[in-house]
């Protein structure tokens, strides 16, 4: 646990990429097996524990220790796996031990429910503070150490001498620890083989076009295709074995078993699944909030499938039967591709169609209007380019449209995590509504970006000076028609919600500007989100 | 005679109204008792000053000769009457001359830890407990979180990251005083021998601690001059924290931000500072010391300044010992 811990801190605070890499393949490389596996599984979000509530970590605390001065305390550091990794005093007989990660993680998976109390005091107790420290982190089920997977696969690529194509490619047939992986990097066996041909291989994703970057890029050189509202998928059928993937790789196969019935494909396709109607079947494709029915379940019942019937609109061809179609070009795969869905099934899958532009002004104009509510941008793509996994910049982009804007009045206010524990950044705001006695506020959503630091400085004054009363952690500001502060919140989209009071959801909410020119009489009203529900932006 | 009327907090610091002296006074006085050389304790412009031989020492190299009207060695264990009331100096453990203060009168002894710690440092004497029916202690690590590591695991992790990033330079924020050379002590303590360059900042105090018989080995100040320009690679630069914010610091190769401070216990303080490679090292008393530090000395009462006062007078409550806040203004209680 000592190096684990040491890791995760030196992780935490280095900002250099490069930096973060060597210290990820030195680590991989002089950490045992399955330490280092289960290290790799923590950072890289594949780690399944029964994960323990702050509560029950507080609780335990306290067991031990004086209210007041644990008040003190966690007020002082703001992270309670700190406080507590920081405060715990275990009793006078014990010494500290460096626990391998590797037991630690397998005595928490064997540890019954009942058990888990007593088996989370003892680490604490025998861990040394950095170790405690990681193990909160770890059962609390929340690093935030600023490394993603395919950082901590580019450190794996690195220690072996491979190519990160390889990890990815072998990435989703394995499982934590990864005994077999670590072993085929440090040349000692074979490439592992992938029990099942149907596992998921790693989605290409686009970078967002950003100021500038299409000067200079050819339009001939780009095919354009709709970006559709719904969740990306892959959908395998390699040997009879059906499989369908979330883009990050989970798998959705018992959400949508229609989907899986109707896959009499032989390969790997990469597309949207939406539901309502296909365009081989001339009928509309449904809204995302209609898709939202369906997603998060486990299984489905006979109205969810007919109300919501699922198809996948297909983007792009990865095996073609056996054949690896990844190294081909756009045009090449894309022709392969519509053969493919040609002979599918035509209520469940059809083909994303092309989008004909000669010129990027052109294009900017279809993608501020286009022509469905299920469409939420322009997808561009390099006709000859292979398909890659992860995200690069310059093969595929994605043109948003521009996003629905609102003014509302800040309501409430909670400080933030990590590096802005210090600051009041999480933001609930609200509009107005017709309520007994007069216009009243209603939140309608919570955003804790899109702020500058400079304007974060802002609204932290405003939420201390201007606290009318506390929750817990939450503070309430003066929010009143002459009196208050308004920020412009941009969203993606609005569902309709019946978990909020407004009975509004917003998709993807930021501030996106401060208003203090504007007064809260003047910001927006809920009839007005009303109207845009189920609107593209 | 009550404690309060011997030792009282007044607008220039803590006053002795029958010696008519103050201790550490954060505004010139006519006479001052001071217990060690940060600067937050130790000013300039006082009348008659009374401190130990190196923190006198100190004192003069940071602020000239002409630092006080007229200067008194005190020497640790001797009784000095001023006035009738009795004073001694003992070792504090914090920095190179640093002292408690026992102040006596009417049969009632006060003792003022001034900051303090219960560590060895190679570069200073150990703190000495002694009796009193008031002790007054300094807070800055006052809360249950602050459980200092050893300090030499911290010195051993910074050459860890050398071997690990050899390409780059290691620039290690320190205070001036104590700090700096406390770092290089233990890092020579370690068997690391080749050169350690530093800011301007620190030559004449680590002059000085050499001359007093600390060996902080092959030290060198860290300039550009010559036809070479050393960017320091794969070397140890020390300087004061401030120096992190100046262009001083732009000359290094791919600068590992490491600061050695108490403070860097808590992540969120270092990555504020973007610190990469935070050493908790202090030269202050952790929470288990500070509370042991009170039930070893078994004072009748304590009075808590410059910290965390709150929650050490919670803990003391928590025992059954009276304890109250001093509320003395002008420590800087970040003093790391």
């Amino acid at each position: 646990m000592k190096a684990f811990a040491e890791l995760l801190g030196r992780l935490v605070l280095t900002p250099q990429r490069n930096a973060k890499i060597r210290l990820l393949a030195d680590y991989f490389r002089s950490a045992p097996d399955p330490s280092r596996g289960y290290a790799l599984a923590a950072i890289a979000g594949t780690l399944s524990l029964n994960t323990v509530k702050p509560a029950l970590i507080r609780d335990l605390l306290l067991e031990r220790m004086d209210d007041v001065l644990f008040h003190y305390s966690y007020d002082y550091v703001g992270d309670l796996a700190e406080t507590v990794s920081l405060a715990w005093e275990p009793p006078a007989d014990v010494v500290p031990e460096d626990i391998p990660l590797g037991e630690v993680v397998e005595r928490l998976q064997r540890a019954g429910r009942s058990e888990v109390r007593s088996l989370v005091r003892d680490m604490l107790d025998r861990l040394d503070t950095a170790g405690r420290f990681a193990f909160l982190k770890l059962v609390t089920g929340g690093l935030r150490i600023g490394v993603s997977a395919r950082l901590a696969k580019q450190a794996l690529a690195d220690l072996g001498g491979k190519d990160i194509g390889e990890i990815e490619t072998l990435w989703h047939g394995l499982s934590p620890p990864y005994v077999p992986l670590f072993l085929w990097l440090s040349g000692e066996a074979e490439m592992p083989l992938l029990s099942t041909p149907a596992v998921f291989h790693s989605v290409m994703l686009a970078t967002p076009i950003g100021e500038g970057d299409l000067d200079g890029l050819d339009p001939a050189d780009f095919a354009a295709e709709w970006k559709w509202d719904g969740i990306r998928v892959q959908l395998a059928n390699i040997g009879g074995v059906r499989r369908l993937y979330s883009r990050s790789g989970d798998e959705i196969s018992g959400a949508f078993p229609e989907i899986i019935e109707a896959a009499d494909i032989a390969g790997v396709i990469d597309g949207e699944l939406l539901v309502g109607g296909t365009m081989r079947t001339n009928r509309a494709t449904a809204t995302f909030g209609d898709l939202q029915q369906r997603l998060n379940r486990k299984t489905v019942n006979r109205k969810l499938l007919e109300d919501y019937p699922a198809f996948i609109r297909g983007y792009d061809i990865l095996f073609s039967g056996e054949r690896d179609m990844r190294p081909e070009p756009f045009q090449v795969r894309r022709q392969a591709l519509a053969a493919l869905i040609e002979t599918a099934s035509p209520q469940h899958f059809d083909l994303s169609p092309l989008v004909p532009f000669s010129t990027w002004e052109e294009l900017d104009r279809l993608r501020s209007d286009p022509p469905d509510p299920v469409i939420e941008g322009i997808m561009l793509k390099r006709l000859d380019s292979p398909y890659l996994s992860g995200r690069m910049k310059g093969p595929w982009f994605k043109w948003k449209r521009a996003p629905f804007n609102i003014d509302a009045v800040l309501m409430y206010a909670q400080r933030g995590h990590g590096k802005r524990s210090s600051y009041y950044s999480d933001f609930t705001f609200g509009v107005w509504t017709e309520a007994e006695g007069g216009a009243a506020l209603v939140p309608v959503g919570k955003a804790y970006f899109g702020f500058t630091d400079a304007e974060l400085e802002v609204l932290d004054r405003y939420v201390r000076d201007n606290t009318v009363e506390r929750f817990g952690p939450v503070r309430a500001v003066r929010a009143e028609p002459e009196a208050g502060f308004v920020v412009e919140v941009a969203f993606e989209g609005l569902n309709r919600s019946t978990r909020h009071k407004s009975g509004v959801a917003m998709r993807f909410p930021r501030i996106a500007r401060l208003r203090p020119d504007k007064l809260p009489r003047e910001a927006d009203r809920l009839e007005t989100l009303q109207a845009m529900i189920g609107m593209k932006g | 005679m009550k404690p309060e009327s011997l030792l009282y907090p007044a607008p220039k610091g803590l006053y002795c109204e029958k010696g008519n002296f103050y201790i550490d006074p954060v505004q010139p006085v006519e006479r001052a008792l001071i217990t060690h050389g940060h600067s937050d304790h130790a000013r300039a412009g006082h009348g008659r000053v009374l401190a130990t031989r190196e923190t006198l020492d100190i004192m003069r190299i940071r602020y000239g000769d002409s630092f006080c009207g007229e200067s008194d060695v005190a020497q640790l264990g001797e009784t000095i009457a001023i006035d009738g009331v009795r004073v001694c100096f003992h070792p504090a453990g914090h920095v190179l001359g640093s002292a408690q203060i026992s102040v006596e009168a009417g049969g009632r002894r006060i003792v003022v830890s001034g900051d303090y710690k219960r560590r060895p440092d190679p570069t200073c004497r150990a703190f000495e407990p002694v009796r009193c029916d008031v002790f007054i202690t300094e807070a800055t690590f006052g809360l249950p979180v602050f459980h200092h590591p050893d300090d030499r695991a911290e010195t051993a992790r910074l050459l860890a990251s050398l071997k690990q990033f050899p390409e780059r330079a290691h620039v290690v924020g320190a205070y001036a005083l104590g700090k700096a050379q406390r770092v290089i002590a233990l890092l020579r303590q370690q068997g690391y021998d080749e050169p350690i360059h530093i800011h301007g900042a620190l030559a004449k105090l680590c002059e000085y601690y050499q001359t007093e018989g600390i060996d902080l080995g092959d030290i060198r100040p860290a300039t550009l001059a010559g036809d070479r320009r050393p960017d320091f690679a794969g070397g140890i630069v020390i300087g004061p924290p401030s120096a992190f914010a100046d262009r001083w610091a732009r000359r290094f190769a791919e600068p590992v931000a490491v600061f050695a401070s108490g403070w860097m216990l808590i992540r969120q303080r270092a990555k504020q500072r973007g610190v990469e490679l935070p050493l908790v090292i202090s030269d202050h008393c952790d929470w288990a010391e500070l509370t042991g530090t009170i039930r070893e000395i078994a004072p009748a009462e304590v009075w808590v300044t410059h910290g965390r006062e709150e929650a050490l007078v919670r803990w003391c409550e928590l025992q059954g010992i009276p304890a109250r806040p001093l509320h003395l203004v002008g420590y800087d209680d970040e003093g790391e």
